[in-house]
Order: C-alpha cells, then sequence, then structure tokens
C-alpha cells in the first residue's frame, strides 16, 4: 500500500512540473522576448503583468473548432500531438532533481532511455507532416525529418562522453560520480549537446521547419484548438527537458553548496538559467536556412562531438 | 551558398559576432522600455500635433477661404446677411455675415492644415485632441459646437527656440518702434541746437518739418528723412 502510495506521489509530481514547467518557461519566454525587444509584453490578463495569458492562451485554444482537412489521414493526424508530446513526460519522469531517490523513476539505462524516447517526439511533427495533406505540412515534416537525422548523432555522441566520463549510463550515477572539473572538461560537449537539443526542438535559430515566411508553420499549419496547442505544450515541454538535461548531464545536476538539502533548488535554478538563454538565444538570431542547418551539424557539431570524445577517452585513460 | 563564398570581415575572434548580437539583447533587456500603454496613459504629443481643427467663431467672418482652399471640399459653411443699424445717426446701415453652420468632415479631412493657415482671421486652429473616431462614418462631420468644444484644448503656441529668427510681427512692429525713437532723438537734437541760434525756425518747422532736421543735423540722413516721413502723421 505505502509504495503504491509512494508512486502515485511521484506520478503526480512529475505531472505537475509536467504541467506548471512548460507555462512558466512560456511566460518567461513572453516577457523576457519583449523587453529584449523594447517592448512590455503581456500586460491584461490577470492583472498583474499579465501573468496569466498562458492560461487564457488555453482557454482560447480550448474553444477553438478542431478542423481536420478533407484530404487528411485522420487517424494519424489526431493521433500526432500525443505522440509528439507524451515522450517528454516520459523523460521527465527519469531526470533526477536532487541528491538520493529524488527522481520519478530511476532506470539503469537512464542515458538511452532518455535519447532514444526524445527520438520518438519528433515522430509526432512527421506524423502531423505526412498526415496533413498539405503540401506546407509536407515540407515541414521532411524538414523535422532531415534536422532529427542530423542533430540526433551529435546529441548521441555527446550525451556518450559523459557516459564514459562517469562510467556508467544512469543519470543518478552520473550525477554521483560528478566532479567540479568535469565542467570546463566536457564543456564543448555541453555546448554541442545543447545546440543539438535546439535545433531537435525546432527552436529558434533552427526553426526552419517552420518557418512561418517560408512554409507557413510547418507540420503544424492543419492543426487547430487543444491539438495546435498540445503541440505548443510539447515545445515548451521539450525546453524543459532539454535544460533539465543538459543541467544532469553537463552541470552537475543538484551539485553545489548545501546539496544535501538544497539540491533540487539547484537542479531548479540551472534549468532555469538554460531555459533562459534558449530564449536569449531565439531573440538574438535570425533563423538559419535550411542548408546552413545541415552544414552547421555535418561539419560544426559532428567534428566537435567527436574531439570531445577523444579527450574524453584521454583524461579517462591518463587519470585511471 | 553564394553568401557562404563572400570575403570574411576580420573581426576579432571567431563567434565574436555571435557574442555581440546576445549582448545587444542583454543590454535591451535591462533598458526602459519603449512600450506606449495608450489607453491607460495618454501619449505625451509633439508642441503642433495635429490632432483635430478647432473652430473660434468670434473671429470667423464667413469668408469662405477655407472652404475653398480645402483640397477634398470637407468644410461646410451656410450664412446669412443681417444689416446692422447705422453707428451714427444718419448713417449708412452696414450688413454683416452671420455664420449658420460651420462642419468639418474629419472622414474626408486629410490633416493638411491648409483651411489653418488661409483663414485670415485666425479663427482656426490644430488641437491635440484625437480621439474621436466613431463606429459610423456620417458621424465624423462635426458641427460648430464640437469645434468650438475643440477650441478649448488648443494649447498655447510653443516658445520659439533660443537661437530662432524674431516672429514677422514682432520684427516689424520693433523696426517701427527703433525708427520712431531715432526720429524723436533726432527731433530733440534738432530742436535743442536749433532754439539758441535763430527762435524763428519753430514755426517754420510747422510747414516743412521734414526739411528741418535734415539740414541741421548732418549725422544720418537717410535714417531720420525716413522716420520724419512716419512720424509726421503721429
Amino acid at each position: 500500500m505505502n509504495d503504491t502510495l509512494e508512486i502515485a506521489l511521484r506520478l503526480i509530481a512529475v505531472f505537475v512540473i509536467f504541467l506548471v514547467f512548460p507555462l512558466v518557461v512560456g511566460q518567461t519566454e513572453h516577457k523576457v522576448m519583449a523587453h529584449m525587444q523594447g517592448r512590455l509584453g503581456p500586460m491584461y490578463a490577470g492583472g498583474f503583468h499579465g501573468w496569466a495569458q498562458l492560461v487564457a492562451d488555453g482557454v482560447k485554444f480550448a474553444q477553438k473548432e478542431d478542423v481536420v482537412p478533407a484530404g487528411a489521414d485522420r487517424r494519424i493526424f489526431h493521433l500526432a500531438p500525443a505522440v509528439a508530446l507524451l515522450p517528454y513526460l516520459l523523460v521527465l519522469l527519469v531526470i533526477p532533481i536532487g541528491p538520493g531517490n529524488a527522481v520519478g523513476e530511476v532506470i539503469d539505462a537512464g542515458i538511452f532511455f532518455v535519447l532514444a524516447v526524445m527520438g520518438i517526439g519528433v515522430l509526432g511533427s512527421l506524423m502531423a507532416g505526412w498526415a496533413s495533406a498539405n503540401k506546407f505540412s509536407l515540407l515541414g515534416g521532411l524538414r523535422t525529418a532531415a534536422q532529427l537525422m542530423a542533430y540526433e548523432l551529435p546529441m548521441l555522441l555527446t550525451a556518450a562522453s559523459v557516459a564514459m566520463a562517469a562510467g556508467t549510463v544512469s543519470l543518478p550515477g552520473m550525477l554521483d560520480a560528478f566532479e567540479w572539473w568535469w565542467v570546463p572538461w566536457q564543456i564543448v560537449g555541453g555546448l554541442v549537446f545543447f545546440t543539438a537539443g535546439l535545433a531537435e526542438l525546432q527552436r529558434p535559430p533552427f526553426d526552419a521547419p517552420v518557418a512561418d515566411s517560408e512554409i507557413i508553420f510547418g507540420a503544424y499549419t492543419e492543426y487547430t484548438g487543444l491539438r495546435f496547442a498540445l503541440f505548443m505544450l510539447a515545445e515548451y515541454v521539450g525546453i524543459v527537458v532539454l535544460c533539465g538535461l543538459t543541467t544532469v548531464l553537463f552541470l552537475g545536476g543538484w551539485h553545489g553548496p548545501f546539496a544535501d538539502e538544497l539540491g533540487w533548488l539547484w537542479t531548479l535554478l540551472k534549468t532555469l538559467a538554460l531555459a533562459f538563454v534558449v530564449i536569449w538565444l531565439r531573440a538574438t538570431y535570425p533563423r538559419l536556412r535550411e542548408d546552413q542547418v545541415q552544414k552547421l551539424a555535418w561539419t560544426v557539431l559532428i567534428p566537435l562531438a567527436l574531439a570531445q570524445i577523444a579527450l574524453t577517452g584521454v583524461v579517462k585513460v591518463v587519470t585511471s | 551558398m553564394a553568401l557562404d563564398n563572400l570575403p570574411e570581415k576580420k573581426t576579432g575572434w571567431p563567434g565574436s559576432g555571435l557574442a555581440k548580437g546576445l549582448a545587444v539583447t542583454l543590454r535591451t533587456m535591462t533598458r526602459k522600455t519603449k512600450t506606449a500603454q495608450y489607453p491607460d496613459a495618454l501619449p505625451e504629443l509633439p508642441p503642433r500635433s495635429r490632432g483635430v481643427i478647432g473652430l473660434f467663431e468670434e473671429n470667423c467672418t464667413v469668408c469662405m477661404l477655407c472652404a475653398r482652399e480645402c483640397p477634398d471640399w470637407c468644410i461646410y459653411i451656410d450664412s446669412h446677411k443681417e444689416t446692422v443699424p447705422p453707428a451714427t445717426p444718419g448713417g449708412r446701415e452696414r450688413s454683416q455675415n452671420v455664420l449658420d453652420r460651420f462642419a468639418i468632415d474629419f472622414a474626408l479631412c486629410m490633416y493638411c492644415g491648409i483651411c489653418i493657415e488661409v483663414c485670415p482671421f485666425d479663427a482656426l486652429f490644430w488641437s491635440p485632441e484625437f480621439e474621436y473616431a466613431e463606429t459610423d462614418i456620417r458621424e465624423l462631420t462635426h458641427e460648430r459646437d464640437k469645434l468650438r468644444e475643440w477650441m478649448w484644448t488648443v494649447p498655447a503656441p510653443p516658445a520659439l527656440d533660443p537661437a530662432a529668427e524674431e516672429p514677422k510681427e514682432i520684427a516689424t512692429a520693433r523696426k517701427t518702434a527703433d525708427k520712431r525713437a531715432a526720429a524723436h532723438a533726432a527731433e530733440a537734437a534738432a530742436a535743442t541746437e536749433a532754439t539758441p541760434a535763430a527762435p524763428a525756425t519753430p514755426p517754420a518747422g510747422e510747414s516743412g518739418e521734414s526739411a528741418a532736421p535734415g539740414e541741421s543735423s548732418a549725422p544720418g540722413t537717410s535714417g531720420t528723412s525716413g522716420a520724419s516721413g512716419e512720424g509726421a502723421p503721429s
């Protein structure tokens, strides 16, 4: 009985994080981006500096008609948002937020699980693009596929580098083995992982798959109402997951002063700081052209990731 | 790929441009925003803002110049004549224009301000008031009472720039005043010079005033001759 209760509590906690954090990141994005552009951003919804803007958006989305195009593959079209969103919920489950047992569910092959499941999320966009019976959606879906091909590799390589350094593929295990000098040691890998993660989330400047000036909204062009909102939610959960993973793999997760009591706070702070960087990048850089996106992945990120693995191997052999 | 082949500018270490971009957005974030929260906070309009046209009826003589100069014919004026009894007994009766209707169709008005420029009697003014949107285009034709209300929102003319030229009317007035002062001074000088020498000149001065100072006072002849001509009627 106690076990069931504990599992239920953990699941509820993860679910609450899954629902709340994306909204926090989204609202921060509204405000931070606005101020970076000399604007104020939302000011009315909720009364105080538009804090309830995303709630209002949610209500608006819920009221809209759920339209399915005549030529669409209905079942796939309906399924796509769930496929895009649920993997991130599963990933959230295994990200450790504090020392000891503070994780939704310990999985021994955590890093494998995380990377494999995050790859599935992109399938949602592919399904949406294919099922919409719209050429812009299809183009967006194909671009998503190309981006997934290009950026999954550097992500895997850099994650493998951390796994080599820690000697384990379990996320809590990696954090237990963490030393402060891992941060400068793995910094290149961290940058590559973060950049590749951005590209996989289709966040600016890697948002060619949803480039509105070229292909309307890519794979999500035909979506309305709640299903569209689910895609947007997936993007923001994706930010939370990517920042959390980067924190755990490259920034030492809950490590920091008073880690035993305040470990969760350190994870939170690092994740939010990275989320700020995600927003900052969006407000600063223009979108990369499709060929530039590919060129960056294959000629810059993958060589860097390989170099990081070599460095990790050398240091590992020397120190052991 | 043409962009990739451009010769690269040598500006610092690789990625310095990216860092500069990040610095720009971060700096902007810490600065004050430019957003005007309009309905909550009214904008600070510059002087001479062209919001709406106010009418000062008392100055209007129904000369119709504004209506005729208006490029899109958006000014409507109706009037009739009234006779005014003679001011002095036995005099002639005068006729006077009385304004019946003065309306501006702000749906047509293009805010060129020509009506205000041409008005010879200063009856039209720019007001910075701008919140007079209507839901029906026909209600944008505003009658004289509304135009008169706007008259009270006309601000005082802004002060001139420190180094600006004097306004024409003040410059003219000052010139006249200077000339008169010069004439008076010349007259006084002539009087002080003339009185001890020949007491017979004052009667001659009344008939030929312009000639007398010209002969007696050598300095500033051109100024005094001009001033005496203006000084004579007063």
